[in-house]
């Protein structure tokens, strides 16, 4: 569904991105972990186009992305995206936050977007915080709301930016428990992340970056049990071994 | 002259009241074109492409190098010439304002603009909005809530330097008062006067916006 094909990508002279290439199946989740810097980030925002790239291609859904006649916000609007900070829009209800782009994208109807919200709350446990807003809910419950807000859209793809990272620790669990179920639910998943227990219980296959270079692209038990670059071992090894 | 008359102010205050709407009239004209401006300004000077970028700051930075009586000026002798008739003191004297005042506008809109997080747009455009709808639905009410007290304060500069119409002969308050002080030789009344009505709108304005201020900080 999502291919990457000799991606690469560029600040002025530095390479963020060195000749990445990869395929995402529908249904699969794929893990991408590696250090900082490495590039995880930029990868996944350059599959919504939210980066743009010099070089290579990447589609979703058949669709390229770096081809300038693609309508880049319809495709958007058909994968979601969580972020690190959770980005909510702090002038808005959380249920204003989730029908913003149902409203003015897909252009529901005020009532079916609200419906649609509130259905979704209930499924990341939080309807009864439908009216409130984003800077009276913790950090969980933000995050909780954004993937909230990106199901909306009924998306085909998700992408996950370190979802858990700007978390404080005992909230994290509250955010994966919502991904593994919407893993579960069959969602394509790419997930940027140092969650190392998730991704061994969630994930059908990791990605290891380093240097802005895919270095490993494995199926989950290969990877935890063998990886087979040195880098990856290692960084493998100071990840689990505290 | 003689003592204090308060009689003077009573007769006076039809008059002065036509001035104060003149006043009030251009106040909220320069106001509102000046903030319509502004964010157009603001948005080219934001814009990805330079040739905007440098026309906006060009504008910007010339319109706030010159005083505000020289544009009344000019605009009272210029726009007659360009429309090719006279369009009266009032009519040039908003059209100088707006554009005066889009100037600083500009800049106020544009800092209140930069405030807000990029990722906040980052999120936008992931939805599917486009740059337009993520300013229009995300950037500009969280931009005009941090810049409001702001823009206030430049609203209430608006209302005092109204009174500089008074070059071009333009009836506002302070000319209304300054022509019945003359008539009637009472200028040190009328002088008096339009210094406390000034001060009792500016200074109720402003402890108006700190409180404002106090009440939207997050």
């Amino acid at each position: 569904m999502i291919t990457l094909e000799h991606l690469s990508k560029w600040y002025g002279s530095t390479q963020v991105l060195d000749d990445c290439s990869t395929q995402i199946e529908k249904g699969e989740v794929v893990v991408i972990c590696g250090p900082s810097g490495s590039g995880k980030s930029t990868l996944i925002k350059c599959v919504n186009g939210l980066e743009p790239f010099q070089k290579g291609t990447i589609s979703v859904d058949g669709i390229s992305v770096g081809d300038p006649a693609t309508n880049l916000p319809k495709l958007r609007s058909r994968i979601g995206m969580v972020f690190q900070s959770f980005e909510l829009y702090p002038h808005m209800s959380v249920v204003g936050n989730i029908c913003l782009a149902q409203l003015h994208v897909l252009k529901r109807s005020e009532d079916a977007a609200r419906a649609r919200a509130l259905e979704l709350l209930d499924r990341v446990g939080l309807r009864s915080h439908a009216d409130r807003f984003p800077s009276t809910l913790s950090g969980g419950q933000q995050q909780r709301v954004a993937i909230a807000r990106a199901l909306a859209l009924d998306p085909i793809a998700m992408l996950f930016d370190e979802p858990t990272s700007a978390l404080d620790p005992e909230m994290i669990n509250e955010v994966l428990d919502v991904m593994t179920e919407l893993a579960k639910d069959g969602m394509t998943m790419v997930v940027v992340t140092h969650e190392m227990g998730f991704a061994r219980r969630v994930a059908d296959r990791v990605l290891f970056m380093d240097a802005g270079a895919i270095v490993e692209d494995a199926k989950t038990a290969a990877f935890f049990d063998k990886p087979v670059s040195e880098r990856a071992a290692r960084f493998l090894s100071k990840i689990l071994h505290h | 002259m003689g003592a204090f008359d308060f009689n003077v102010i009573v007769k006076a205050l039809p008059l002065l009241w036509e001035g104060m709407q003149v006043t009030l009239l251009l106040t909220a004209l320069g106001i509102l074109g000046g903030i319509a401006l502004g964010i157009v300004l603001a948005v080219m000077r934001l814009s990805r492409s330079r040739l905007f970028r440098n026309l906006a700051g060009a504008y910007v930075d010339l319109l706030r190098s010159l005083p505000l009586v020289l544009l009344i000026f000019w605009f009272y002798f210029l726009v007659p010439i360009a429309v090719g008739h006279p369009v009266g003191g009032f009519y040039s004297a908003v059209i100088g304002f707006i554009l005066f005042e889009a100037a600083y506008f500009c800049e106020i809109i544009r800092s209140g603009i930069e405030g807000v997080r990029r990722g906040q747009v980052m999120a936008g455009l992931a939805s599917g909005l486009t740059q337009a709808q993520c300013m229009r639905f995300i950037i500009l009410p969280q931009a005009f809530r941090a810049m409001l007290p702001v823009l206030l304060m430049q609203s209430i500069n608006v209302f005092k330097s109204t009174s500089l119409v008074y070059v071009i002969g333009l009836r506002d308050f302070l000319t209304a008062a300054d022509l019945i002080g003359g008539r009637d030789n009472r200028l040190t009344e009328m002088y008096l006067l339009v210094a406390v009505v000034f001060f009792v709108i500016c200074w109720t304005a402003s402890q108006a916006v700190g409180l404002l201020q106090r009440r939207i900080a997050p």
